[in-house]
């Protein structure tokens, strides 16, 4: 057939190069299928794995990084929430302390002032006592010096005395 | 054209058939035709024995290139006409595309300067290839009589209009396919081959003319024969890729779940 050169007809086919294409091609199918195509299928899918792997990889990390953010705002937040509230409670302890010392200065100044008032009206007592005493007496002398005599009788000075101290108060007081 | 002829005795002038079948080496079995064959097999295992001897996760330019056209086969050939049920057949139809390629591009390699799919006895068995594929994979996988219903009987057609519509959905996928895939490329290769003869010939043959006007303008025909081997180029690759288009579509019609 190879020889029938002249007037092959193109269309119809060489069944030696049927045979040889035949087992050619599936010598060549069988040799790559066996040891290089599955090979190749792996490393592909290794790549797509590397790389969705990495890309999924970096995606856990971004969702990581933004829930620890979140989670900071939140403690952030609340910290200064509790910041607010530690000063509002030292403000309102201040107040409370500043209200309780002025309590209790006042306290302590009326205190003072009663204790004052106190003393003055006891030392007033006291010193109207002894000036009485001593405005007696001296008034005493005095009588004596200017009547230029005794009064022997106790009641009767007594008498004289109060009276004359009693006018003297009333007097003062009006 | 017959004066120039008889100026350029020992040039095939004009390009026939004939060219196509040169004198055997040892034999039918040992031709021009066979051992290009056999030498395409050669090169596409070596090189993806090569490529492939210690793959990396980071590959080399080889490894890269061999990943290159399983990439290529593998998501713009079998995932988009098969879907993702189709990546299983991506190895065998990288083989496939691998060898046409190499054995179009030889019909532009010094030396060789044919296709071995210019001899249409290369084409038939890869179709038949393709077909038996089809076939087979269509009857797996939807058994031998629901297949043939899903080939043949278009849903939703007036029920008169399938005495029409079988025979010619008959021939469509039975007979018109696989046969339009083997002459395709064998058709392109053929007519490649021949373009380039016509100017690479016909350019010597104006070039041994005895007139000096024919001579200047053989000038022409050379460059066309180099515009035509850069355009036989552009075909090979475009054949080979249309072959396993073609043959991958044809199985995801089988793997398709209607008409």
């Amino acid at each position: 057939m190879y020889l029938a050169a002249e007037g092959h007809n193109p269309i119809l086919p060489i069944w030696q190069e049927l045979v040889v294409g035949t087992i050619a091609f599936a010598l060549l199918v069988f040799v790559l299928l066996k040891f290089v195509m599955p090979r190749m299928e792996t490393m592909y899918q290794a790549r797509v794995d590397a790389i969705e792997g990495g890309l999924k990889r970096a995606e856990a990390a971004q969702a990581e990084a933004n829930q620890l953010l979140e989670q900071y705002r939140a403690q952030l937040a609340e910290v200064r929430t509790e910041a607010a509230r530690i000063r509002d409670d030292a403000r309102a302890d201040a107040e409370g302390i500043r209200q309780d010392i002025l309590a209790k200065a006042r306290e302590e100044s009326d205190r003072i002032i009663a204790a004052g008032k106190e003393q003055l009206v006891a030392e007033r007592t006291t010193i109207v006592r002894e000036l009485r005493t001593e405005v007696g007496t001296l008034a005493v002398d005095l009588a004596s010096k200017i009547v230029g005599e005794s009064l022997a009788d106790e009641a009767r000075r007594a008498g004289t005395v109060d009276r004359f101290l009693d006018g003297l108060e009333s007097a003062g007081a009006r | 054209m017959s004066g120039q002829l008889v100026v350029a005795q020992d040039l095939p002038w004009p390009p026939s058939v004939n060219d196509f079948y040169p004198p055997a080496v040892a034999g039918p079995w040992v031709t021009k035709f066979t051992l290009m064959v056999w030498l395409a097999v050669g090169l596409v295992i070596v090189f993806y024995m090569t490529a492939y001897r210690n793959p990396k996760l980071v590959p080399s330019k080889g490894q890269w290139l061999a990943e290159s056209v399983y990439g290529l086969v593998r998501d713009n050939i079998a995932r988009e006409q098969m879907g993702n049920a189709g990546i299983r057949f991506a190895p065998y139809f990288t083989v496939l595309f691998s060898f046409i390629l190499v054995t179009n591009i030889f019909s532009i390699v010094p030396g060789l300067q044919i296709s071995p799919n210019a001899h249409i006895a290369f084409p038939i068995v890869l179709s038949a290839i393709s077909y038996v594929l089809y076939l087979a994979v269509g009857v797996r996988k939807h058994g031998l009589l629901k297949y043939l219903k899903m080939s043949l009987i278009l849903p939703g057609v007036p029920w008169p209009m399938h005495f029409l519509l079988i025979p010619i959905e008959f021939l469509q996928n039975f007979v018109v396919r696989p046969v339009t895939l083997a002459l395709r490329l064998f058709a392109n290769m053929f007519a490649g081959h021949l373009l380039l003869l016509v100017f690479t010939v016909g350019g010597f043959v104006m070039l041994s003319a005895d007139n000096l006007f024919v001579q200047v303008t053989s000038v022409f025909s050379f460059a066309m024969a180099i515009v035509m081997a850069f355009f036989e180029a552009l075909v090979a690759v475009l054949q080979a890729y249309v072959f396993v288009t073609l043959s991958a579509n044809y199985v995801g019609t089988s793997l398709a779940e209607e008409h």
